[in-house]
């Protein structure tokens, strides 16, 4: 059990990010091939990257790097102990507290634009938190455990029951791969009205690493989706393996299709779409286990 | 090898200048021309970029700017000078506020002449600029074994 | 038996001697042996009652009772005299129902009850007495710079710090004593003092504002004094008991039945721990000066109303309406004080808000009243005691050094004051960041709220608790932002306020690494004798040891890499037009412009009026609606007998 348990957390920690950023080479493809582009090479991703850590090393404070080492080092935890088969409520805890640091680093520049960037990822934390407890509390009383390996264990697939918290995780996922309509703090697309957000001030190694801790995160996060259809069966994998991946692309689907909103509408939206479908859903919960 | 020519990331000033290779640049951006097939993203953040597009004419007014720009790129870094208002000062070069080209203030490794430069003529002066990006890295990395 | 008779005795001399002793060094003298004592002995305490885990102590001498009834009479007649001259008629009303109400009691009936024990001491009273020994005793200390500076602030006025030390010391015998006593009229006896302790502390300078927040403060804790005065005729009368332990041990077979004095003691505990709609008392005790704000908060007042709460536990539940009524008063709480916090920019404030939305929370978990949902209680019991008052007394150097307390003046304090900074961070994080304190309670709670099976409940902490992240982290954020051209002023500070300071964040990372052990030895131990048994485990030991794991890693990592960049440093981007200062950019026409940077506050969907009133009527619905089916409960039950 724990030879398992450390074997897949090494496979995390080595495959997350090939994963990861296959998924954001593949992603700039689509989107060239959506609006009848070329695109860069699939790689490409890799490319920036492995770039950015051959640049020269420069900051605006002496402080800034520590706070981003907390946050990789903290990201990677949480996918960690997710794929270790450990409490999802730790793992989301564990997450904002990476996200806190994160935030904190680019309040240190006190830096017009990265303030706002870091106001604003505040303001999308804070949107989609209540959505992300109500999925991980819905995995509880659907499989009676909080531990990915329980929930990975059960017999009957969550998906029906939680149908609801999974339209509702799906909208916060936007918000969390930083797509469009929801991209307000930081973009990947051409320079926006706040420079470059909350990553204004990081250059080099630095923004490289935030770049690897994204993949990481959306590896996990797409780890979620594959949570609602797992049941331990052959074929509850490879649906929820195949529904993982859709759901990416759906999200890229959606950026491509929209223009960014404003916070007033990202909050607004994100909460009322927890109240709606993940209250709701656990209410049915309630009443149906 | 080195990874630099394969994802030079771009900044984009538009000095003194009629915009005509401003929206020349922007048009290398759009499906027709797609530089995202080189891995050149327009990043607008000097502190992201590799490569500097310069168009239009420096003065007074935006001398320190560009210099305040090119100083906060990371090394390595390359110039472009795009049309031929940034590579010499074109027709607004005798003007009484007029500096002259973009090489009065910082340092040009490519200059992409036109007016306005074509996107072509953009794109082929950016790749050339990528080998002198790959130079500069390959002095880095020797600088660095010292 | 006699360290806590000493505990109780000692700070009351201690408060009489600091009446007397006018001079700064004596006084400074008295007060840190006085606080060491405290500490100390209540660790005794800890150690001597750790293998029993408690006694229960008869304590029969009759004059005590006439001592108390006389006290109680001269602080009525107190009431009533300020309440008339300062024309709060309201004060003198409820001190002339609930005094002569209890006396006749206890003369005509009270007297023909058998009381068993009237004091006795267990491991969740062991807790609190640390609490109460330790934080209490550090607040004092750091009392003595701060009103140093305070005196020196306040030049023209007369010197009233004796007054000051005296209801300080006399605040804590009175705590202990609350904690401690098994009786409830000796119960009700503490309680009554640590209300007018409060009165006293609150209007301490004397103005208009500070007078007037002082007598909404006592005013609402005699309306809640009431419902305790209530509480015990009814215990009495129909019941046959005045003791505490009793009640309880009737609750486990006529549960539906001690819910109607639990309500009425609810009701008190609601009052005290400045739930909604009372909330506005502890928001008016922002304008003393900040140690007693540390010690309202953290270690006594609203630490005594929780205490009677998660006390009540048992009793309480999904069951009957008390434990409805108070578990729904406390989630209404948490919640709309967690928005009202957002608002705010006072740092006092928020803060405020910050303990009301904690002590919601802990009155939800009293109300749920399972062992799981106790255990998250008294947890953030511990933490918040430890972090709300580092946070308070930085809060108050700060005011001091910097003039202002306001967050948004705070930018950059981590140049102005690197060491404070960092504390209030350490603060700060362990408010609410995994892997520390608060954060592991609130995850209890929230599992023991799923498992109530009341759905309001897990919505309201699934939005409560982001909200709570978005209002901490940028106040985190606007300490960390490094301002340039910003001078280190921090050699200003006392040398006890920093001793203070130090001490409590070695606790809050002590307590965040030992709290399996406080778990381990003193909490289910406790839950089991009370519950019976835990059903199941509240944290597992792995999840446990990971939290241990990332506190470790994060203190290591930040002693080895924090500020030891040695990156180039560059000027900050500011489209290009830096003016080299990163404070300043040219501007057009060539003019140089200042930048300033200021934080949300969201009035429009989070204003602190709005939230007042929208939780202050929601919790006053389910007050009317707990209070009225007990009332009623009692009204048919005592029909039915006669």
């Amino acid at each position: 059990m724990i030879i398992k348990t450390v074997i897949s957390i090494i496979a995390y920690l080595i495959l997350a990010p090939i994963v990861g950023g296959l998924l954001a080479g593949l992603d700039r493809k689509f989107s060239a091939k959506m609006q009848r582009r070329v695109g860069p090479p699939v790689l490409q991703p890799f490319y920036d990257v492995f770039k950015l850590f051959e640049k020269e090393d420069q900051t605006v404070t002496k402080v800034q790097d520590f706070y981003v080492l907390i946050f990789v080092v903290f990201v990677i935890v949480s996918g960690a102990i997710f794929f270790g088969g450990g409490d999802m409520l730790l793992v989301i805890f564990t997450l904002t507290l990476a996200s806190a640091f994160l935030i904190i680093a680019a309040y240190s520049s006190n830096s017009p634009y990265a303030e706002i960037g870091a106001e604003r990822e505040l303001l999308q934390m804070m949107a989609y938190e209540p959505m992300v407890l109500m999925t991980v509390i819905g995995f509880y009383m659907c499989c009676g455990s909080f531990a990915v390996k329980d929930v990975l264990a059960g017999t009957s697939m969550p998906f029906l029951p939680m149908i609801g918290l999974f339209i509702g995780f799906l909208f916060i996922l936007t918000i969390k791969f930083r797509k469009s309509p929801f991209d307000l703090s930081m973009s990947h697309h051409a320079h926006q009205e706040l420079v470059k957000g909350l990553t204004t001030e990081f250059s080099g190694k630095t923004l490289g690493w935030i770049e690897v801790s994204h993949w990481y995160e959306n590896v996990f996060l797409l780890g979620f989706v594959f949570l609602f259809f797992a049941n331990g069966t052959v074929w509850g994998t490879v649906i929820g393996v195949v529904v993982a991946l859709l759901t990416y692309f759906f999200e890229v689907v959606i950026d491509n299709s929209f223009a960014r909103m404003k916070w007033q509408f990202a909050f607004k939206s994100a909460w009322i779409v927890a109240l709606v479908f993940g209250v709701i859903n656990i209410f049915v919960l309630y009443v149906i286990i | 090898m080195s990874y630099i020519a394969k994802s030079p990331w771009v900044i984009h000033y538009d000095g003194s200048s009629c915009n005509g290779c401003d929206i020349e640049v922007l048009a290398c951006l759009t499906p027709m021309y797609d530089v995202e097939r080189f891995g050149i993203i327009n990043t607008g953040n000097p502190k992201h970029a590799d490569v500097f597009l310069l168009t239009g004419a420096v003065n007074e007014q935006n001398k320190d700017v560009i210099k305040q720009i090119y100083e906060q790129m990371p090394e390595p870094k390359v110039v472009v000078a795009v049309g031929i208002c940034a590579c010499s000062g074109g027709v607004f070069k005798d003007c009484y506020n007029i500096l002259g080209g973009s090489d009065t203030v910082v340092p040009v490794d490519v200059y992409v002449p036109g007016c306005a430069a074509r996107p072509e003529a953009i794109i082929d002066g950016v790749v050339k600029g990528l080998g002198v990006l790959q130079e500069k890295r390959d002095k880095m990395a020797k600088g660095g074994n010292k | 038996m006699g360290t806590i008779l000493f505990l109780i005795f000692f700070p009351m001399i201690i408060a009489l001697i600091l009446l007397v002793a006018k001079a700064d060094k004596l006084r400074d003298v008295i007060v840190k042996i006085a606080a060491l004592a405290m500490a100390a002995v209540s660790i005794v305490v800890a150690v001597q009652y750790f293998k029993s885990g408690g006694d229960t102590f008869a304590v029969h001498v009759e004059a005590i009772n006439y001592i108390m009834m006389v006290i109680e009479a001269l602080l009525a007649l107190y009431i009533i005299i300020v309440g008339i001259k300062h024309k709060k008629y309201l004060a003198s009303l409820f001190a002339v129902i609930q005094t002569p109400l209890l006396m006749w009691f206890e003369l005509s009936h009270g007297h023909h009850i058998e009381v068993g024990y009237n004091m006795y001491v267990d491991r969740l009273s062991v807790i609190m007495i640390l609490i109460i020994g330790i934080v209490g005793g550090l607040i004092t200390v750091y009392a003595l710079g701060y009103m140093k500076d305070f005196q020196h602030h306040h030049a023209g006025e007369s010197d009233r710090r004796p007054w000051f030390f005296f209801v300080m010391f006399l605040f804590l015998g009175a705590m202990v004593g609350l904690v401690t006593s098994n009786n409830m009229i000796w119960m009700y006896f503490f309680w009554e003092i640590t209300s007018l302790s409060s009165f006293w502390l609150i209007g301490y300078t004397k103005t208009e504002e500070a007078t007037n927040n002082a007598f909404r403060a006592l005013i609402m804790n005699l309306g809640g004094g009431l419902g305790f005065a209530i509480g015990i005729v009814i215990l009495g009368m129909v019941f046959g008991t005045l003791e505490l332990s009793s009640m309880l041990q009737i609750g486990t077979v006529y549960g539906d039945l001690v819910a109607i004095p639990a309500a009425f003691f609810a009701f008190a505990g609601i009052t005290k721990a400045a739930q909604m709609p009372f909330n506005s008392w502890l928001l008016g005790a922002m304008v003393a000066p900040t140690p007693t704000s540390a010690l309202l908060h953290s270690s006594t007042m609203v630490k005594a109303g929780v205490f009677m709460i998660i006390k009540l536990a048992p009793v309480l539940g999904m069951s009957n309406f008390a434990g409805i009524m108070t578990m729904m008063v406390g989630g209404i709480t948490f919640l709309m004080a967690s928005f009202a916090a957002i608002s705010q920019s006072n740092a006092k404030r928020v803060l405020a808000y910050s303990t009301i939305a904690n002590l919601g929370l802990i009155v939800t978990c009293g109300g749920i009243g399972t062992p799981e949902a106790v255990w998250a209680g008294v947890m953030l019991i511990i933490f918040h005691a430890v972090t709300k008052s580092l946070l308070f007394l930085c809060v108050g150097t700060a005011e001091h050094n910097i003039g202002s307390r306001d967050i948004e003046d705070m930018d950059g304090l981590f140049v102005r004051m690197p060491r404070l900074a960092g504390f209030m961070m350490v603060g700060i994080a362990g408010m609410f960041l995994a892997p520390f304190g608060m954060l592991i309670s609130k995850w209890a709670a929230m599992t023991a709220f799923v498992d109530s099976g009341n759905i309001i409940l897990v919505g309201i902490i699934c939005f409560g608790s982001a909200v709570t992240a978005f209002y901490w982290i940028k106040w985190m954020g606007k300490l960390s932002a490094i301002v340039a051209g910003e001078k280190n002023i921090e050699q200003n500070v006392h040398k006890e306020e920093t001793f203070v300071h130090t001490t409590l964040v070695i606790l809050t990372v002590v307590v965040c690494l030992i709290f399996p052990l406080i778990s381990a030895f003193m909490l289910v131990p406790y839950l089991e004798g009370v519950f019976g048994g835990l059903t199941s485990v509240v944290l597992s030991s792995g999840n446990m040891i990971i939290m241990v794991i990332m506190v470790a890693v994060i203190v290591l990592l930040t002693g080895i890499f924090f500020g030891k960049s040695k990156k180039k440093i560059v000027p900050i981007y500011l489209a290009g037009a830096n003016m080299g200062d990163n404070l300043t950019y040219q501007g057009s026409m060539g003019k140089e412009v200042r930048f300033s940077l200021r934080n949300w506050h969201m009035e429009h969907y989070f204003g602190e009026k709005k939230m007042n009133l929208i939780g202050g009527i929601a919790s006053t619905v389910m007050l009317i609606m707990g209070i009225g089916i007990m009332v009623g409960t009692l009204v048919s039950l005592l029909g039915g007998v006669a």
